[in-house]
């Protein structure tokens, strides 16, 4: 196809010429570049000429559809003229269709100093979450930390009490995993969530990269004595929470980078605690200081925030593990079934205790049950992604999931769980989530 | 452990509960998985280190696999440094160490009595958590002793917090929550007089420390249980 008759000078603003042949050639002359800059008004006309031009395209396209009869289709439009320029978006961003894809926030907090977002579940495929659809639980705001500025102190039964920067900590031997990331209150025990995000979207995964914990431990020398960390943040809560040593000489990690890009402020930019399979406060962001200590610090959000209050007035402490739990994200609450017939159920399973072995997803309110398919690889403390064929006859249905980890742990119901803990826990809810689909195609969560 | 439990002890060894308490040194430990110390290789008290273990030759084959695991996985045993970072001064540790311990330890020289929290309080933060403590934009403070088992338990300070020192802890690290530590430790003394005196944990003319922060037993002190899960399967 020819090109297009287009003003040179609109091309030359583009910054580049075109040659007989078509190409259009970078032109790296820097005057030329200045001439450029002072024609971006000039651009921005060329710019809307071009629309014209293919507005003008389309008007005989039309009549050539029309001559052809009925049945054949319209060209697309982004065939007929150049897209965004290379270098548009340096950083990206996602089809400006998706603007709607983003974290939910609720709107009736009372403030938003400490606060949280959650990952829109129905909106995503796989088993990583986007980093900026990464669920965010802040307790006093975001800082914004210059990595050059920012030093980890390890300090209490260390042989050598150390200062670390970030330079150093990146020159350690490395080490990348994908471990999901769950607040304890994902929901509460009585919030029944309108869409996946509303009811499970305090859940999130992704690849980590930083240093092994025990790798800075071991450099800063253990005294015996050593039981637990103290980890704080460098935030405006000076968040704390203990850490067991067993899990910081496991699996635990310091780390600076989440899916191939250093971590976003909101995750605790430039360093942050990951300890897998435990409840998201205790991954602590924007660590700044790790005390060895005999004892646990009793800090403020592991007495009196982060313990689970049980029917006889007693709570349960230091609860850490997030036990097996799945959710099914499509079809899920707020969205409609497109028609009968095939429709794949998917979702998402994670256990805190090691790998998801199985799933299992009722469309008839839990009275029979099928397996689901697991999408490979099926990763240890990480979402696995689920997936069950079905054929929907257009009738109301309840459709659930239930997940089983290698321990041999089952997700229970939510009445089972408050059988046994009453419904004041706050944390630790496991409990499976029901949608109702109705004739209608309309999909809600089944207890609303 | 199983590296640690496979120890066999020999007959002729000295047994030596405690040895490996933090009051004998870096002695070989069994780790961070098993702190039953009872269990551990028997060492010789005075001697600090892996070179204290005893075993006899016949055992050491047998043992030699378990035992290498053993020192990779104990504290204070030989792991590799990189010699990164730089050694952190009593100075500099001082100048960020503000963790307290629920027993009290960490607690700086200071008081505050709670006349003088009460002007704190009204300044910073009544607009937040009330005038008497009873929530707003912040948590409720005060009141909701004796709620904790019913069906809508309120959870306070003064029912729910089971150590005072940990509330000066949190006062002095987060609040007010626009200025995080911005007050002195003898105004964070005199405003978690006050929270006190408003759940009738002190007297009104209550003048605290860190000493009588340490002794004051808070109602919900025994309130906390170890967790069982899991408890439904």
């Amino acid at each position: 196809m020819p090109h297009k008759q287009i003003p040179p000078d609109t091309y030359s603003a583009l910054g580049g010429f075109i040659p007989p042949d078509g190409r259009i050639l970078k032109d790296e002359n820097p005057a030329h570049a200045r001439k450029r800059e002072a024609r971006r008004g000039f651009l921005r006309k060329g710019a809307e000429a071009l629309t014209g031009v293919a507005a003008a395209g389309l008007a005989g396209r039309a009549a050539m559809a029309a001559d052809a009869g009925a049945g054949s289709l319209p060209v697309p439009e982004s065939m007929k003229q150049p897209g965004a320029l290379t270098g548009s978006s340096l950083y990206g961003h996602p089809s400006e269709f998706e603007k709607k894809v983003v974290r939910h926030l609720r709107p009736t907090d009372k403030q938003y100093y400490s606060s949280s977002t959650r990952s829109p579940l129905q909106e995503l495929d796989g088993i990583i979450t986007p980093n900026g659809l990464f669920y965010e639980r802040h307790h006093n705001g975001i800082p914004s930390i210059d990595p050059a500025q920012h030093k980890l102190m390890v300090h209490g039964l260390v042989d050598t009490p150390l200062l670390f920067t970030m330079e150093e900590i990146r020159r350690y031997p490395s080490h990348s995993q994908i471990y999901f990331l769950e607040c304890s209150g994902n929901p509460g025990y009585t919030v029944y969530g309108k869409t996946a995000a509303e009811a499970n979207g305090l859940v999130s995964c992704a690849e980590w990269t930083g240093v092994m914990l025990k790798t800075i431990l071991d450099e800063a020398g253990l005294q015996a004595g050593a039981k637990w960390v103290i980890a704080e943040g460098a935030d405006g809560a000076g968040m704390t929470r203990s850490i067991p040593l067993e899990k910081c000489l496991d699996d635990a990690m310091l780390v600076y980078s989440q899916n191939g890009e250093r971590l976003r402020p909101e995750q605790g930019y430039p360093l942050r605690v990951l300890l897998p399979g435990y409840e998201g406060n205790m991954n602590i962001k924007w660590v700044h200081r790790l005390q060895v200590t005999d004892r646990p610090v009793h800090s403020r959000e592991e007495t009196s925030k982060y313990t689970d209050l049980q029917p006889d007035g007693k709570a349960r402490e230091f609860t850490y593990v997030m036990e097996a739990k799945s959710i099914i994200t499509a079809p899920s609450g707020g969205q409609k079934m497109p028609g009968k017939g095939f429709c794949e159920i998917s979702g998402i399973a994670w256990s805190g205790k090691g790998k998801i072995t199985r799933v299992d997803v009722s469309v008839d309110d839990g009275k029979t049950w099928q397996q689901a398919s697991l999408q490979e690889p099926v990763l240890t403390k990480a979402l696995t992604r689920f997936r069950l064929p079905w054929r929907w006859d257009g009738r109301p249905a309840v459709i659930l999931s239930r997940a089983t980890d290698e321990t041999g742990y089952v997700q229970p119901t939510l009445e089972e769980l408050t059988a046994v803990r009453g419904v004041n826990g706050t944390y630790h809810n496991n409990a499976m989530t029901a949608w109702r689909i109705a004739e209608t195609g309309e999909v809600t969560n089944a207890r609303l | 452990m199983r590296a640690c439990r496979n120890q066999a002890i020999p007959a002729a060894a000295p047994y030596a509960p405690g040895c490996c308490s933090p009051s004998h040194g870096s002695a070989v430990d069994c780790g961070s998985a098993n702190r039953d110390h009872l269990r551990c290789v028997p060492v010789h008290c005075s001697s600090v280190g892996a070179a204290a273990v005893r075993f006899t030759p016949a055992r050491a084959a047998a043992a030699g696999l378990a035992l290498a695991a053993l020192f990779l996985a104990a504290p204070g045993a030989a792991a590799e440094k990189y010699g990164f970072g730089t050694p952190a001064t009593e100075a500099q540790i001082k100048s960020w160490d503000i963790n307290v311990f629920a027993d009290g330890s960490g607690l700086p020289p200071g008081s505050g009595t709670v006349m003088a929290g009460r002007d704190i309080y009204n300044a910073q933060c009544l607009s937040c958590h009330g005038a008497k403590g009873e929530g707003g934009i912040g948590d409720r403070l005060a009141g909701g002793q004796g709620t904790l088992a019913s069906a809508k338990p309120i959870k306070t300070v003064g029912s729910y917090w089971p150590y005072a020192p940990t509330l000066f802890d949190y006062i002095r690290r987060t609040m007010p929550i626009t200025a995080p530590q911005s007050l002195s430790n003898d105004e964070v003394y005199a405003v978690t007089a006050y929270i006190l005196f408003m759940n009738g944990l002190v007297q009104e003319n209550a003048d605290i420390d860190a000493n009588s922060l340490a002794h004051l037993k808070m109602p919900n002190h025994d309130g906390f249980v170890p967790d069982p899960r899991p408890d439904v399967k």
